[in-house]
């Protein structure tokens, strides 16, 4: 099977590119130079490898959740991204771009973060690796995951609150977009998603693609057959989604089904759902589908949760709705609550508010009692506690 | 010949080009703020089109445009603000913005909406080179419309070579690597602008971003051809409002 990647200029079809300013050119450049050679060099492999087994907990388990199977008639396995060290798939990228940065000689690392799992993951990799870090959160974000916040301090990150437009992950990403292009020589900005402008969504598909490479061994182990009928993931800008994809684009079995935000409703006025509404546009350098006015305003968008808050999705999951190769659907703030609480006393498993999206979505499938789905469980639910707390 | 090129050729020195977001402070100061720059002796004016992400922008420019967009304006009103300004000035007007209203309205539309109110140079810091070479060059060629790109002092000898080729008009000379707004110290880049200097570019430069008073100002022209002022004109309204007095004074510090 080949392995999706963007050409020369980080385009797949006509999604991707890199929209910047001149001023972020350089930093741009050397990292498309260097990213995949750095990525395909022995030594950095092994490197990354040890420290997603022996610091992180990969592999994370495939669990075969009988509760949930019985319940939908159907095989439902959940792949336990919420089990790796600081609760999310995060991790996987943010380990990857530090140990990057310390060989491109980068003294800083900068970051955006939504939910604030990116930043805390950014914010571990870079006290374990010892670099300098500061992460730009949303000054609404930094009210509704306030755990977080604290966690990144303690990590000995600065937070900086970002308060222009709508305070939330779109603002963040200005922000620390702008922080790059004041500081170009000694700093990497650590994108936390599959978004921006290239390579940074090749790359950090490929720091993610770990998640499919497990699925795909555990339930050959399991089932004897590696490739489900489902995979299906909630989407922000998309990095678990591309990661839980990326062995199994094309494979001629695999349905793979992105989640987006519904938020209220599609059509409520206060949504995330990017495809439902998006038009194809520029967005953080990058074209792809976003929500935008007709005149090219970028629309704040909606969601109960942070890391799905984002008007926009990668250019890859732009390219793989246009062709086919993956369906994006949404559901609402209430279905991702109930979906978080049905697994909670289900299966004794809290999950992230973003992660519900995806088990959500089950409710609304017509599956066959062989069906093999994974669910990728792309994060922990502690950092939603005070919002959970709001709903039981 | 485009009225940009035709400025150039007049005049080498102390070229003072003004920014300033198009609805700001009020929906429909567009022309008023026009007229009043020309008649306190400002050059060329950059007339900046809002975007609700503005990432090459600080503050004050982020504050502009959002209440610009807030107050209305898009480009199809810009269009038709502009439609009859050719008939009050010849000064040559530049439009500024993001790509994504571009791409919106349709790139080449755009570029022959352009042409049609008389503007005669682009500037879109977000559109690559190689997009520009690739997708719109020609069309630039075939309107007369100038596509005003950006150096700074991290961009690469043979790439602002490259760009030099590439530009008609002039070069837009970044003075530090910043967003707009910075309040940096423009003697620390003094020697970043004489290595331009030294590179006889067969473009004109103009030196932006930073600079804000009749110090800046003049070390500006003393390193190019002459200055780009948006963050501190726009302040300047900003608290003053758009009459002509007040404007008239705010030139006359900046050129004592
Ligand atoms: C647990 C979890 N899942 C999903 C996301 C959404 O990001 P992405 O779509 O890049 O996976 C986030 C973002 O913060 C997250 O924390």
């Amino acid at each position: 099977m080949k392995k999706l990647k963007p050409d020369k200029q980080g385009y797949y079809g006509e999604f991707g590119g890199a929209f910047v300013p001149e001023m972020l050119y350089p930093n741009l450049y050397e990292l498309q130079e260097q990213y995949e050679s750095i990525l395909q060099n022995s030594s950095f492999q092994e490197e990354f490898k040890s420290l997603l087994r022996d610091y992180a907990g990969r592999p994370t388990p495939l669990f075969f959740s009988k509760n949930l199977s019985k319940h939908f008639n159907a095989q439902i396995y959940l792949k336990r991204e919420d089990l790796n060290h600081t609760g999310a798939h995060k991790i996987n990228n943010a380990i990857g771009q530090v140990l990057l940065a310390k060989r491109l000689n980068k003294k800083r690392i900068i970051a955006e973060t939504g939910a604030g799992q990116h930043g805390v993951a950014t914010a571990t990799a870079c006290a374990l690796l010892n670099l300098d870090c500061t992460i730009f959160m949303g000054e609404v974000d930094i009210d509704r995951q306030k755990p977080n916040v604290e966690r990144m301090r303690i990590l000995g990150a600065k937070v900086v609150a970002a308060t222009s437009g709508s305070k939330t992950l779109k603002d963040a990403t200005n922000e620390a977009i702008r922080e790059w292009i004041n500081n170009p020589v000694d700093t990497h900005y650590v994108i936390g998603s599959v978004v921006g402008p290239h390579p940074y969504p090749d790359m950090v598909a490929q720091f993610q693609s770990v998640i499919s490479q497990e699925i795909k061994q555990q339930l050959k182990e399991k089932t004897g057959n590696g490739h489900p009928d489902y995979i299906i993931a909630c989407m922000g800008g998309g990095s678990n989604a591309i990661g839980a994809f990326y062995h199994f684009i094309d494979n001629g079995k695999t349905k793979l089904i992105a989640v987006e935000a519904g938020g209220e409703g599609v059509y409520s006025g206060k949504t995330a759902a990017t495809i439902a509404l998006g038009k194809k546009g520029i967005i953080h350098g990058s074209k792809t589908y976003l929500i935008q006015t007709e005149d090219g305003q970028i629309v704040e968008p909606h969601s109960i949760s942070a890391g799905l808050d984002y008007p926009g999705i990668g250019p890859v999951h732009s390219y793989l709705h246009d062709t086919g190769k993956a369906q994006v659907v949404n559901v609402t703030d209430q279905e991702a609550l109930d979906a978080a609480f049905h697994l909670s006393k289900l299966d004794g498993i809290i999950p992230a508010l973003e992660s519900a999206h995806a088990l959500a979505y089950l409710h609304k499938m017509n599956l066959k009692e062989r069906d093999v789905i994974v669910i990728n469980l792309s994060g922990r639910g502690d950092k939603d506690m005070l919002t959970y707390q709001k709903f039981v | 010949m485009n009225r940009i090129e035709s400025l150039f050729k007049k005049k080498q020195n102390g070229i003072l080009s003004i920014y300033f977001t198009a609805g700001f402070p009020q929906l429909n100061d567009t022309l008023s703020v026009i007229r009043n720059l020309e008649e306190s002796g400002v050059d060329m004016l950059e007339i900046g089109f809002p975007f609700s992400d503005p990432l090459a922008d600080g503050p004050v420019i982020q504050h502009s445009s959002f209440k610009a967009i807030e107050n209305g304006m898009t480009l199809t009103l810009l269009f038709e603000q502009l439609k009859d300004a050719r008939q009050h000035t010849q000064m040559p007007l530049v439009l500024m913005g993001y790509m994504n209203p571009v791409l919106q309205y349709g790139e080449k539309n755009f570029i022959k909406k352009c042409k049609e109110v008389g503007i005669d140079g682009v500037i879109l810091p977000d559109m690559p080179l190689d997009y520009f070479e690739r997708e719109l060059n020609s069309v630039f060629l075939e309107n007369d419309i100038l596509n005003i790109m950006l150096i700074t002092p991290e961009t690469s000898e043979k790439r602002i070579k490259y760009i030099d080729q590439l530009s008609k008009g002039f070069v837009y000379m970044v003075s530090s690597n910043s967003i707009t707004g910075g309040k940096n110290n423009m003697d620390l880049q003094t020697n970043y602008f004489s290595r331009i200097n030294n590179m006889r570019l067969k473009n004109p430069t103009l030196t932006g971003f930073g600079i804000r008073d009749h110090q800046t100002y003049k070390t500006a022209c003393q390193y190019s051809n002459g200055a780009i002022i948006g963050t501190a004109f726009i302040q300047h309204i900003a608290e003053h409002g758009v009459e002509k007095n007040s404007i008239q004074s705010f030139i006359k510090k900046l050129r004592k």
